[in-house]
């Protein structure tokens, strides 16, 4: 009897690490697949020979890539959208959520309330669109950074982690020493909170990096698209320009091959940075998201 | 008399009048101001220009100035009820929205549930590593990488299901929410995971020691321990997701959408954008109207749905 139930058990577990395995290859196929492809010849990828490994490898998508130069101006701009508007979020989030964190802090209600409404309401495109406008905002870097610069959930999970891990006692100890409530927090509770500020750094740097939507209704010209746009034009509108003056039918075909092998080298190159940081910051992550469910 | 002034004093302390708060802590408001500004300016001014919405815009006139739309203005939003796209805009959202929760929830518990038995740490830590690292591929790729491998011509996957079934995924219409969702697991399911996994691991081990002796098998234990563990959060999770049922994530379908999907595709928010920024006729007024009713029944969805998670776990935000 018991001995049934336990092979029965290990039938289970067996299972288990089957379906586990089978979860492995269905996440790792596509990228897997998406890799080859970047490796791999025009002709192969037009004919749809790619399977698992590269056919008749080269690196000649990624040369495309590299003399792309949109691409690049992309890729500065993004860097520079994600920086700046990290750095404003951060503050403007740190400095939200440390009096919100304090239970002697009068008025923190009202504050609450103020911030939790725009989750829950807010005035749809147009409003925005028309805000952004008449501040003279449109097609500058300012339009894509300031307006989600200040988001209620993060502030809502930095007070949380305030709330959790900044002693009262050290609070009131700085206080009869005299130290101001701004320098409490910058000298403590910075200092203390480098986990919260990794993972809502990764988050700000993560939304930005991968947002195209609002740079595509504020930005107008092109050198100023972040890379997610130039992306778009290249990977959903086919709109690839590679200089072609050419009318000659077979440096056309060639082209057409290029275009698409350049598909494929651009999703590598773009997708890179991201996945090279997050195994660092992994661990903070998971942590961040488990304090922001537990306020959901 | 005396007793009343006396009993504060002994607790001056701690309350003391606003005034006297304010020029101790006044550093805790300067730092409030900030963000507080930048919330006006960003979330507040937008709500204020909603009024668009009960107006027949003009654009030299400014949304001030502008003249009331008719029918007490509600001309724009009984023009969208009426419109043939509002049925079909609706039902997509609602589709999309409730098919996405009913699939990525069971598939998160059930990814949960089996990185919490694998004995290997090691393949565990690696599984669960990879199933994080799609969430990390922007929309634009995403949707870039969906398109290569459905492509019934070239794509590995797609050109099998064609060749084989004659299924073209891209150009069938009546495929797109199944892809919409299926293609949202793949990339969020990891995530997802991560919930449930910290509530198995509250579980009482006790309880699995307990029925191990009473001859429990690991099945009989998943099913009697564990479920009933992690069903408050999954509850919680559902309520809280039944709550942004229209706030759909459109900057995907806007990406995923072509002329074979807009009819299953095409949901509140995209058309909203279509009828303004990227019509030959931007009609201002119309899409905010659009917008507003969405936003309004999005606020009416939360405050239930808080009032119910309240009610259930004393854990509502509010």
């Amino acid at each position: 009897m018991n001995s049934k139930k336990i092979s029965q058990d290990t039938v289970v577990y067996f299972i288990n690490y089957v379906l586990l395995t089978v979860f492995l290859i269905i996440v790792l196929y596509p990228i897997i697949y998406i890799i080859s492809c970047s490796f791999s010849s025009g002709d192969a990828l037009m004919s749809g020979k790619v399977r698992l490994l590269p056919v008749d490898p080269t690196l000649q998508s990624y040369r495309a890539v590299f003399k792309y130069s949109s691409i690049w101006v992309g890729y500065k701009n993004s860097i520079i959208y994600a920086f700046v508007g990290t750095v404003i979020s951060m503050v403007l989030t740190l400095f939200a959520a440390y009096p919100l964190s304090r239970s002697d802090f009068r008025g923190k209600k009202i504050f609450m309330v103020l911030i939790l409404f725009t989750m829950m309401f807010s005035g749809g495109l147009i409003p925005n669109y028309l805000l952004i406008k008449n501040l003279h905002l449109l097609n500058t870097m300012w339009a894509v950074v300031l307006p989600g610069a200040v988001s209620a959930y993060n502030i809502i999970v930095a007070r949380t982690f305030f709330d959790n891990t900044i002693p009262k006692e050290l609070q009131e100890a700085a206080e009869m020493d005299g130290c101001s409530d701004f320098k409490f927090f910058l000298m403590v509770v910075i200092p203390l909170s480098a986990p919260i500020i990794a993972v809502l750094s990764l988050w700000v740097i993560v939304g930005l990096w991968n947002s195209y939507f609002v740079p595509m209704i504020y930005l107008d010209s092109q050198e100023k698209y972040p890379l997610q746009l130039v992306l778009r034009r290249i990977l959903l509108l086919s709109q690839i320009n590679l200089n072609q003056t050419n009318i000659d039918p077979e440096m056309i075909r060639r082209n057409q091959y290029l275009g698409e092998m350049l598909k494929y080298g651009t999703i590598i190159v773009s997708t890179l940075p991201l996945m090279i940081v997050y195994p660092f910051v992994q661990k903070y992550f998971v942590k961040g998201v488990m304090i922001g469910s537990v306020k959901g | 008399m005396s007793n009343k002034s006396k009993v504060p004093k002994i607790s001056t302390g701690h309350r003391k009048t606003f005034r006297q708060y304010f020029r101790a802590h006044w550093q805790l408001y300067a730092m409030m101001v900030p963000p507080i500004v930048m919330l006006l300016i960003f979330a507040y001014a937008p709500m204020y220009g909603v009024i668009l919405a009960f107006k027949d815009y003009k654009v030299s006139l400014g949304i001030w100035n502008s003249p009331w739309a008719d029918n007490y203005g509600f001309k724009n939003f009984i023009r969208f009820f009426n419109n043939y796209n509002f049925k079909e805009c609706l039902r997509n959202t609602i589709v999309l929205s409730i098919y996405s929760m009913l699939v990525s929830m069971p598939c998160s518990i059930l990814l949960a549930l089996s990185l919490n038995y694998a004995k290997n740490v090691v393949y565990k830590k690696f599984v669960q590593m990879i199933s994080y690292c799609p969430y990390f591929i922007s929309t634009i790729v995403f949707v870039g990488i969906i398109n290569m491998i459905f492509d019934n011509r070239s794509g590995a996957i797609g050109s099998f299901l064609f060749n084989n079934f004659g299924i073209n995924v891209l150009g069938n219409s009546s495929l797109f929410a199944s892809l919409y969702v299926w293609s949202g697991v793949w990339q969020g399911v990891g995530f997802g995971a991560i919930i449930y996994i910290a509530a198995l691991a509250g579980v009482d081990q006790e309880q699995h020691e307990a029925a191990i002796i009473d001859g429990a098998t690991l099945l009989q234990r998943i099913w009697y321990v564990d479920i009933p563990a992690i069903i408050p959060t999954a509850v919680i999770m559902l309520i809280l997701n039944m709550g942004g049922t229209l706030n759909i994530g459109y900057e995907k379908i806007l990406a995923m959408q072509n002329q074979n999907n807009v009819a299953m595709s095409e949901v509140i928010n995209t058309y909203a954008y279509k009828v303004s920024l990227v019509s030959t006729f931007p009609d201002f007024a119309y899409s905010t109207a659009i917008s507003l009713f969405q936003s309004l029944v999005g606020l009416i969805l939360i405050l239930i749905t808080n009032k119910i998670v309240d009610k259930i776990s004393g854990k509502g935000f509010m």
